[in-house]
């Protein structure tokens, strides 16, 4: 058996190899899995009014997003193109076989990346819960894919400038994370706050849902990077294991500096330091020794929280921290991968290496896609805003968005509710209210 | 002295506590309950089924005031509570034949006079 796989990698014609492609498959459902993770994460975070809705702003990625990846933002991101987008020569999924693209199937290589998109628009989606209406968010999460994620991946992965330029991103730290997070907070500010935020406690309804969706995103990334090798090789543990230690000492950290500040060490604060983690390894998980992913780890903890702090005393209502988590994690990770990076790991040599101009090329990636998405988001949103409003009216947004966005409770008891039989006419929907549109 | 039942919106009750905080009404209970109040009833559906709510989540808050207190808290409560449709409400003022502190043995109008924390 090994020997003809042998002359397999060896041959220099691209084939499959049925490793990485049991490791890819593998991989791609582990990300899947995170959009679901997320859903948990965000859904206990909000009120039991709104915990429907937040979770289906992660779900209905799934949806959206994964049909538009298919149909146009695959081709765009990674079909050979100029360096600032893809050609449209694998639109509809054309040409898109089981022919080799490396040493996986090109089938297999667009569903993988396909996760990607999805958790990745998904993440904005934290930014704008109990306020935005349902409509316009699933039109946004569209137009955003092929706008913002599409161009961006096809910069830095797809053959595009970024990449061209030497920059390190392992498995989306600018891609996924920067790129989230600026636009999470560009439409936090373009929406507008809650009409409760800052008047009142706004709390955490289900902090287990919290840490269980954390877990799972752990659990998840794992494909995420581990998978961003795609191969089953050395560079795919490496990635698997600094996944693994990585968000272990943010979590230390985190939990440290939560005892310190506030004299408890609170669930919900490791739960973020575990996604904080995470998010800082990302760019760097193929790149760095597994000592330096501790200590990238250790150190990403300090900037994501005290931009939560700094955040919760402002009018910018960034509602469950996506800047904060993903932005300021993502650029953390994207900036220490210039420091810590190592030939010797597979990277190329960064500060520590005696090579400091990595640093510069990490920045010059980081900020471009800065201010791509967050020019672009600040775009759609005010387009969007012109078709339809963007806010549920005020009354609504107290009743809750379960009830009145997708007619559902999350725990509802049924008490005193009446089985409406098909035969029966069925009474006009409740409430009428019509959304205003919010002047910003 | 008087019993005030106010039955409200639960999306109102931080509006409320905070106008009775102003008014310095101290000293209530709240509870959730359901009712109805002639609202449009809300339809909902689970997988095929639809489902016509007939009651609606309210919050009770019962507050127990000596007479001088009855138009202050009644006012603030309206001015508080409403959202102009229909489901606002209702607030009831009842009479009440005796009141007693558990603590102290208080009884009618000082047993419903806030008590001043002693200073620890």
């Amino acid at each position: 058996m090994t020997l003809p796989l042998l002359a397999m990698v060896q041959d220099a014609q691209p084939t499959i190899v049925p490793a990485d492609t049991a490791w890819m498959l593998t991989s791609t459902a582990l990300v899947l899995l995170m959009t679901p993770a997320l859903a948990f994460f965000y859904g206990g975070l909000v009120r039991s009014k709104n915990s429907l809705n937040t979770m289906m702003m992660s779900f209905v990625a799934l949806g959206a997003v994964g049909v538009t990846w298919a149909l146009v933002a695959y081709s765009e991101a990674f079909a050979e193109g100029n360096g600032f987008l893809g050609s449209f020569q694998n639109a509809f999924l054309n040409g898109v076989g089981v022919e080799p693209k490396g040493t996986i199937p090109h089938v297999l290589f667009m569903a993988f990346q396909g996760t990607f998109a999805i958790i990745t628009a998904a993440l904005i989606s934290g930014a704008i819960v109990e306020r935005m209406r349902f409509g316009p968010y699933v039109a946004f999460l569209c137009i955003w894919t092929i706008v913002v994620y599409g161009p961006v991946a096809h910069w830095v992965w797809g053959g595009g400038w970024l990449g061209k330029l030497g920059t390190l991103d392992f498995a989306g730290g600018t891609v996924v994370h920067i790129n989230a997070g600026i636009s999470a907070l560009v439409a936090a500010s373009v929406l507008g706050a809650r009409k409760d935020y800052a008047r009142q406690a706004i709390l955490p309804h289900n902090v287990p849902f919290t840490l269980l969706g954390a877990g799972l995103l752990w659990f998840g990334w794992f494909g995420f990077n581990g998978g961003s090798a795609l191969a089953a090789n050395g560079s795919a543990a490496l990635a698997f294991v600094n996944t693994f230690l990585a968000p272990m000492a943010t979590l230390m950290v985190w939990v440290g500096l939560d005892s310190f500040r506030t004299g408890h060490a609170t669930a919900v604060g490791g739960a973020t330091g575990i996604v904080v983690g995470l998010v800082a390894i990302t760019p760097a998980a193929g790149f760095v020794s597994p000592l330096g992913a501790l200590t990238l780890g250790a150190i990403a903890a300090f900037p994501s929280y005290f931009a939560i702090v700094l955040r919760s005393r402002t009018r910018l209502d960034d509602s469950l921290d996506v800047f904060a988590g993903h932005g300021i994690g993502g650029l953390t990770g994207a900036l220490l991968t210039g420091v810590f990076a190592l030939k010797a790991w597979g990277g190329t040599d960064g500060l520590l290496g005696g090579n400091p101009s990595q640093l510069g090329i990490q920045a010059i990636a980081a900020f471009a896609s800065m201010a791509y998405a967050g020019i672009m988001t600040f775009v759609i949103l005010k387009l969007l805003a012109l078709v339809a409003p963007l806010r549920v009216a005020t009354p609504l947004e107290g009743l809750g968005l379960d009830v009145t966005q997708h007619g559902e409770e999350a725990y509802s008891s049924g008490e005193g509710s009446i089985l409406v039989l098909p035969e029966v006419e069925v009474p006009a929907p409740a409430p009428k209210l019509t959304p205003q549109p919010v002047a910003r | 002295m008087k019993l005030i039942i106010a039955i409200i919106r639960p999306d109102r009750l931080n509006n409320v506590l905070e106008a009775l905080y102003h008014a310095e009404v101290r000293g209530l209970t709240v509870s959730r309950v359901m009712g109805h109040g002639g609202e449009t009833e809300r339809v909902e559906n689970y997988r095929g089924t639809t489902v016509k709510l007939g009651l609606q989540e309210k919050v009770r808050l019962e507050i127990g005031v000596s007479d001088s207190f009855v138009d202050i808290t009644t006012r603030a409560i309206l001015g508080s509570a409403r959202s102009g449709e229909v489901g606002d409400g209702k607030v009831f003022v009842l009479d009440v034949e005796q009141v007693h502190r558990i603590r102290t043995g208080e009884r009618d109008e000082a047993a419903v006079t806030p008590a001043v924390p002693e200073p620890v």
